[in-house]
């Protein structure tokens, strides 16, 4: 036979138990006390997207100002101006790389359709800002974070994408090394056939060639 | 020691006495209001902290805690912000009553204070009536909500009113009835007879004190009345005229600003002043607790507010706890339960006074089993009854058609 008022009873107890205990364990707190205390930002965390930069901020920047993110943003916040030398020749580095805060709505899109691991999502939430403009537009200064920053805040996915571009830097250094050795044949077969037609202009720019190739492919 | 207990009437005298004849009287009305008035309202302040102080604790959080120490100025800033906020009256709204409505539901709950005594001597007028006075004021507070609700022309309003004023008749009846077990012992309606009644210790060498609720109809009693009083004031697990989650608020959905805390205020007034009843009808009123030295030098007043305040941690530990009814629960529980068991209460408070005339070994013993067995029957039978018959099986909805 069940007592009548046993369920509250039991209720009662247990809501007694939290009361007391939470004045004796912290273990018990399930908030922290935001300003001040933060809880670490979870690995699969995402929020917003930023650039990542391997040596420099400006030269090192993986992004090669494609344009294929601008294109897919649903939203339409990015804008990618390219940069061009003096003559006016394209130099695959962005020169304004900008993302409106206001208008992104974190999808990820931009980071699954970049061939070149540049843009990734961040963990950054304090977003907040006092004017509703400019403020809020993230120029390609604030937008660049380095790789290891993106290894402390996504250390799993990181390290996948740290072993893909080395091995895609590998499968390049070996192409390259292999047409080096190929034009370096082919120098030397020319060389030979120069030397033995008493011809020599061609030989510097064969090798002019090979040394344009080689910074290339790192 | 005495004069810490007379303090607030020596003041009042000594200032009463200075006034000009004229002023006299006109002021010894307004010294006797004017406590009521600054206490009640500042421990209301207080209590809204406490209690989302309390709720968090249960909830394993540590609740307000940015305004002033510890958060205990958090009502300040609500306070202030619920005076500056925009008051909005909904266009088709009836102005008049819409207004009038904050003001109805306050003033009855003002008016039950004066009754009850606080204090030794600590009352704002003697009435030989006193509890008839507080139940028939207080049954005022159920027009105003009605009020309140149809005057906002919103359905959630008329809803919640609805629901307030069958939640509140429904459950006046066992309030009354239990009240009336305490009546019918003391032979009195006076509020400062019935805390006399309760003086003094009995029982396991002198340690019990004389309050109702050391009795069997005066547990069951109190139980019931304080079941009740939650009820009456719209408290959780009885929250349903209000049910944020469901219908927003009910009969507040239409106020803001400073009618809303007028609301709000009248509410947690009302719950105080329930609260103060229980504990002169069944908790002694101003007495001791224990009939020791040391309690002899903490003033009457002291041990009221202590046991108001004790009571209204229960109040938020069981809304901390319990989830709110539906209404046909509700309904179930106020004529199905309540009500046969407050009658059966009186039945017992009945026979109790009969058998206090018992002379013979053991006849106190006998009295407990005899009224005891006679509540716990009941109750273990009601329960397991209304237990069983509950009929759970697939809900039916009936729409509109």
């Amino acid at each position: 036979m069940e007592i009548p008022g046993k369920g509250i009873a039991t209720g009662m107890v247990q809501t007694a138990k939290n009361f007391l205990g939470s004045y004796v364990s912290d273990e018990r707190m399930t908030t922290v006390q935001y300003p001040e205390e933060r809880i670490p930002s979870q690995e699969n965390a995402r929020n917003f997207p930023f650039l990542i930069f391997d040596d420099s901020p400006e030269a090192g920047l993986r992004c090669v100002a494609c344009k294929i993110c601008e294109k897919e943003c649903p939203p339409q916040c990015i804008l990618i101006v390219m940069k061009r030398d003096e003559n006016g020749k394209p130099t695959k580095q962005p020169e304004v790389f900008d993302i409106d805060v206001s208008v992104c709505m974190s999808c990820q899109i931009c980071v699954e359709v970049c061939p070149f691991e540049a843009i990734k999502m961040d963990t950054e939430f304090e977003l907040s800002e006092q004017g509703r403009f400019d403020e809020l537009l993230h120029d390609k200064d604030r937008l660049s974070k380095s790789n290891e920053y993106y290894r402390k805040i996504h250390p799993t996915e990181a390290a996948e994408v740290d072993a893909k571009l080395e091995k895609e830097r590998k499968v390049k250094e070996a192409a390259a090394k292999a047409k080096e050795a190929a034009m370096a044949k082919k120098a030397a077969e020319a060389a030979a056939k120069a030397a033995e037609s008493g011809a020599e202009a061609s030989d510097p720019k064969d090798q002019e060639k090979v040394k344009v190739k080689v910074p290339k492919a790192d | 020691m005495e004069f810490l207990d007379q303090i607030f009437i020596w003041t009042k005298t000594q200032v009463v006495g200075a006034l000009p004849d004229v002023l006299q009287v006109p002021g010894s009305i307004l010294l006797s209001i004017l406590p009521i008035m600054a206490v009640f309202p500042l421990l209301f302040a207080l209590t809204t902290v406490a209690e989302r102080k309390i709720l968090g604790r249960i909830q394993n959080r540590l609740g307000p805690n940015r305004v002033g120490p510890f958060g205990f100025l958090q009502w300040a800033a609500d306070g202030i912000k619920t005076i500056t906020k925009e008051d909005l009256v909904p266009r088709n709204a009836d102005k008049i009553v819409h207004f009038l409505a904050p003001v109805a539901l306050l003033a009855p709950v003002l008016l039950a204070y004066s009754v009850l005594p606080f204090g030794r001597g600590m009352y704002a007028i003697e009435l030989d009536a006193g509890l008839l006075f507080f139940f028939a004021v207080g049954a005022g507070t159920e027009l105003a909500v009605f009020m309140a609700g149809w005057s906002s022309r919103n359905k959630y309003s008329l809803l919640g009113a609805m629901r307030a004023v069958a939640q509140m008749i429904s459950y006046e009846l066992p309030l009354l009835l239990s009240a009336v077990s305490v009546v019918m012992i003391v032979g009195s309606l006076n509020p400062n007879e019935i805390v006399a009644a309760q003086e003094g210790f009995k029982g396991a060498g002198g340690l019990i004190p004389n309050w109702h609720v050391f009795t069997p109809w005066g547990l069951a009693g109190f139980g019931l009345f304080m079941i009740a009083a939650a009820a009456e004031s719209n408290r959780s697990p009885f929250d349903l005229p209000e049910a944020e989650s469901e219908i927003i608020a009910g009969y507040f959905v239409e106020y803001s600003g400073m009618k809303f805390a007028t609301f709000f205020l009248a509410e947690y007034l009302g719950l105080f002043v329930i609260s103060s009843l229980g504990i002169v009808l069944f908790l002694g009123g101003w007495h001791a607790p224990a009939p020791f030295a040391l309690f002899e030098i903490v003033p009457s007043w002291a041990w009221f507010m202590g046991k108001l305040v004790t009571i209204i941690f229960c109040f938020i530990w069981v809304r901390g706890t319990l989830p709110r009814l539906r209404i046909d629960q509700l309904m179930n529980f106020a004529w199905k339960f309540m009500l046969p068991m407050t009658l059966i209460n009186l039945l017992v408070v009945a026979i109790w006074q009969y058998a206090l005339a018992w002379d013979f070994v053991g006849a106190g013993l006998l009295r407990w089993l005899i009224c005891g067995g006679l509540l716990v029957g009941p109750y273990l039978a009601l329960g397991q009854g209304l237990m069983n018959s509950r009929n759970w099986g697939k809900r039916t909805y009936r729409y509109a058609s």
